[in-house]
């Protein structure tokens, strides 16, 4: 960049020779300049996040690892490892090779539980990181684009784990396979060629592991890579959010330093979550393939579990009942040319409660941002009770996901505290429905109440337990006031009252604004409004009089 | 940066909100003062973590050589329990290095490093200049190549657009063979035996006392030298013998049993799992994957979960040296219900 006619900056110690190369070639500085220093606000919940991206790059190392040694092909072989049992018993390539790296590879079965457990935790962190982004409103103006990458992130590592599940062939990931088939097979009028092309030809056929393979391995892993490269870009572009408290607004962003707090803060977190799957590799099995044996369609074990992810899926299958009433959830429809057959007992619990799930997911940004006609940029969240709706809506939902999580393991509940399993897949129907709309009621209430707490405290304090008499015999508690700071952070926060209708130019409030309204009185109608200075000064009016008397005794700021 | 007079009530808008007409809010005081470390202030303290960091991290480098010992000193013996002692090693060995490594960076960062939280304005993403400048190239690409004054190069090439990708369809038709009626048979054929899974010996009939189960496939599967597990996921089918008095035959099944014995296919109607649980007190089937129920005394009804039809019975009788053998193949298609099946 420098002309001639300036003096070059010459560096003077190596790491300013070092900064310079590199600059003069790729001009990184300004880069650095940009990001070195950027802050990051930092708050515990925010670490979901890190966990999700550090288990995934776990995976990529451990995954890695296991291409080494497994070979997804389904031809038949017979076991001449080190596993006695199994001995001599005719399995497939696939299944084969994962024995040798349990057993005869070294360490292999340790890598082989580091990448399931971080699977197990990648999706998890997933998931509740989405839980966080949701309940704090993060979702908010600019970052719904982002909402929408993490919701396909969601999908695409439950399809990463449940294409890697079925890898090694074994008899229960293979009971798994012939759960999607049947489900495959139920999609009308394509449903059977899909389930031919996809395994290429009958069940369980010879292809459907390499061809699983290759989306595990590559496609999946490149779409997550790819995804997770645009997630954080947008972070970058956003800059993160911070929880709401003195000194924070929209306008600013407060917090450490990338270099050299936060990112040392955030490398040693990802050590201490690979230190952590490798305890947990150490001391607990998962996926023991070797107790199952090799895939073949008659035998089964009881007590079946799908990896935790899929449970909600699986347990919606087992929710829906064959018959309803006495009426066939199986319909076989007359057409010209013959009759054909409609499996609602398999399509509705398949495609029903995900598809709602992930529609509302996907859809709920807009669907507030319209009820609010709020197009504001949001940077500072919401704490969860300062938006009891959103809150309601959220529990609800994650009940609804829990009761099919539940129904997963209907059978297990019922062997575990020895009730009837029909009785448990009967309450678990009812919970389906009525699950969600209490939990909606119930989390309404709490975060209403906990806000009413709030304004409690910011107007008159905290109890300190201490009871002085008055000079007239009343007893009283003397409260403890809050300091500014922490009075702030009680009552910093928004609560939009319920609107009308709003006439468009025609003086005619339209269908859909009517509906606006109604959901926004479903929205705001119960609210609890922060507390004002008036109203502290009001309280402290209030006390003064009461306190005039014993003016020598000031109440204890803590 | 660094000031902690950012956010100041006057240039904070966190408490903003829009058309409501509040009157009065709090003000946002800016953010709380300092409050300094142990570490900051008594060099003593600061040396002690620097200790203590020191200590995990060498306690890490403990870990590594942990896992070296176990790689290289552990030797596998073909037990269970070899391997299960250098798991856990190579466990402890790799966790060490990691955690040691993970909290001495983050105890180093939080007692030693400057604590100091800073403040920066957020700066808007893009400024009205930048978007008017973009939307004005729009419109002047979009002018340039004329696609708006010559709609017959627009319609062609949004023809052809439409049509280039279906070859990307069309060539994944050889994934597999077309289903043909591959769904409406097995294996089973008039005289197959039937045969115990997984060895393949013929079953006889007076071999199955009441109450007891077999596990049956048909006796010519084992000689298969291709597509064995394809034919065996819809041949597979459970043997049980009640008293016959038990059975409630429908008209014209009346003879697809014999002496109590019957067979009924093993793969669920609902999405296909073996049906393998066999309750001996209440002659229920079980599927343990969705908990589908069948009486079998009623030919294998549906009494409870999510499957809708019977499970498909083999008609059965004995040869002449009294083996079991199957009169025919199913009589409709076995496993999960799919579109053509009628």
């Amino acid at each position: 960049m420098s002309s001639a006619t300036q003096a070059p900056y010459t560096p003077k110690t190596s790491t300013g020779r070092i900064t310079n190369f590199v600059d003069q070639r790729v001009g990184g500085s300004g880069m650095l300049r940009e990001f070195g220093r950027k802050v990051f606000p930092d708050h515990w919940s925010f670490m979901f996040g890190e966990v999700a991206l550090y288990t995934f790059v776990i995976l990529l190392l451990s995954g890695t690892f296991l291409t080494l040694f497994f070979d997804p092909s389904m031809a038949e072989t017979t076991y001449t490892g080190s596993y006695v049992p199994l001995k001599g018993m005719q399995m497939s390539v696939a299944y084969d090779s994962t024995l040798n790296i349990s057993f005869d590879i070294r360490g292999g079965l340790f890598m082989r539980q580091v990448h399931h457990w971080s699977a197990l935790l990648f999706v998890a962190a997933v998931s509740v990181h989405m839980l966080r982004v949701f309940f704090t409103g993060a979702f908010r103006k600019p970052r719904e684009l982002n909402w929408v990458v993490g919701g396909i992130l969601l999908i695409m590592s439950m399809a990463a784990g449940f294409t890697g599940y079925s890898l090694p062939d074994d008899l229960l990931s293979g009971n798994g396979l012939r759960i999607i088939d049947g489900v495959v097979m139920a999609i009308p009028v394509v449903g059977t060629y899909i389930s031919f092309f996809l395994f290429g030809g009958e069940f369980p056929g010879t292809a459907i592991i390499s061809r699983l393979y290759m989306f595990h391995i590559m496609l999946i892993p490149a779409i997550i890579l790819l995804l997770v490269a645009v997630h954080l870009f947008m972070v970058v572009v956003h800059k993160h959010t911070q929880y709401p408290g003195p000194g924070r607004s929209d306008r600013n962003v407060v917090g450490y330093p990338l270099g050299p707090v936060y990112a040392a803060k955030a490398g040693g977190f990802f050590f201490i979550i690979f230190g952590i799957v490798a305890l947990v590799s150490a001391f607990f099995t998962i996926n023991p393939i070797w107790n199952y044996g090799p895939y073949d369609p008659s035998p089964i074990s009881a007590g079946t579990q799908p990896d935790w992810y899929i449970g909600w899926v699986d347990g919606a299958l087992r929710l829906m009942p064959g018959w309803l009433f006495n009426i066939p959830m199986e319909w076989h429809i007359p057409f010209p040319w013959g009759v054909n057959t409609l499996s609602l007992n398999v399509l509705l619990p398949a495609l029903v409660p995900a598809g709602l799930v992930f529609t509302l997911l996907f859809a709920y940004p807009w669907i507030e941002r319209w009820v609010t006609r709020d197009d504001r940029e949001h940077h500072v969240l919401d704490r969860p009770r300062n938006a009891p709706t959103r809150t309601a809506i959220g529990v609800a939902g994650f009940i609804f996901y829990c009761v099919m999580w539940a129904a997963a393991s209907s059978d297990l509940i019922a062997t575990h505290f020895q009730v009837s399993l029909n009785d448990v897949t009967y309450w678990l129907r009812a919970l389906f429905f009525v699950g969600p709309i209490l939990g909606f009621i119930v989390s309404k209430r709490v975060s209403l109440a906990l806000q009413r707490k709030d304004r409690e405290i910011a107007l008159h304090g905290r109890e300190t337990g201490r009871i002085v008499r008055l000079p007239h015999g009343e007893f009283q508690e003397m409260h403890a006031h809050l300091d500014d700071y922490k009075r702030y952070k009680l009552v910093g926060y928004e609560s939009p009252v319920a609107e009308d209708g709003i006439p468009n130019e025609n003086g005619i409030v339209t269908k859909t604004e009517r509906r606006r309204a109604a959901l926004s009185r479903f929205f705001f109608e119960d609210r609890v409004a922060p507390a004002t200075p008036a109203e502290l000064a009001a309280g402290h009016a209030h006390h003064e009089a009461i306190e005039a008397g014993e003016e020598s005794r000031p109440v204890s700021r803590y | 940066m660094g000031n902690h007079s950012d956010g100041t009530p006057a240039s904070s808008d966190a408490v903003a909100k829009a058309g409501h007409g509040e009157v009065e809010k709090f003000q946002d005081p800016g953010l709380p003062p300092h409050r300094l470390r142990l570490a900051d202030t008594d060099p003593r303290a600061a040396k002690r973590a620097e200790r203590q960091v020191a200590i995990l991290f060498v306690i890490s480098a403990i870990g590594t050589l942990l896992f070296f010992f176990a790689y290289f000193g552990i030797h596998l013996d073909q037990s269970l329990s070899t391997l299960h002692l250098q798991n856990t090693f190579l466990g402890l060995g790799v966790g060490f290095a990691m955690l040691g490594i993970g909290t001495g960076i983050v105890h180093w960062a939080r007692a030693l490093m400057p604590d100091h939280e800073v403040s920066e304005e957020r700066h808007a993403m893009r400024t009205e200049e930048d978007r008017v400048a973009a939307v004005k190239i729009v419109d002047d690409i979009i002018e340039e190549t004329g696609i708006k004054r010559r709609p017959l190069i627009r319609n062609t090439l949004i023809g052809a657009m439409a049509l280039a990708p279906l070859p990307a369809i069309a060539i994944l038709r050889d994934l597999g063979p077309l289903p043909g009626n591959a769904l409406h048979h097995t294996l089973w054929k008039q005289g197959e035996r039937l045969a115990r899974d997984p060895d393949g010996t013929p079953i006889k009939a007076s071999d199955v006392t009441i109450g007891s189960v077999f596990h049956v496939i048909p006796e010519s599967l084992n000689q298969l030298t291709e597509g064995k597990l394809e034919e065996k996921a819809k041949a597979a089918v459970l043997l049980v013998r009640l008293d016959p008095s038990l059975l409630h035959p429908s008209p014209g099944r009346e003879d697809w049993s014999y002496n109590g014995i019957t067979a009924h296919s093993k793969i669920c109607t609902h999405v296909g799992c073996p049906v393998a649980l066999y309750e001996q007190q209440t002659h229920h089937l079980l599927c343990p994957c969705h908990q589908s129920t069948f009486d079998l005394t009623r030919e294998c009804k549906v009494i409870f979960g999510p499957a809708v039809r019977p499970l498909p019975q083999l008609p059965i009788t004995v040869d002449s040296e009294g083996y079991l053998v199957a009169q025919s193949d199913f009589h409709e298609p076995v496993g999960p219900s799919f579109w053509e099946r009628s």
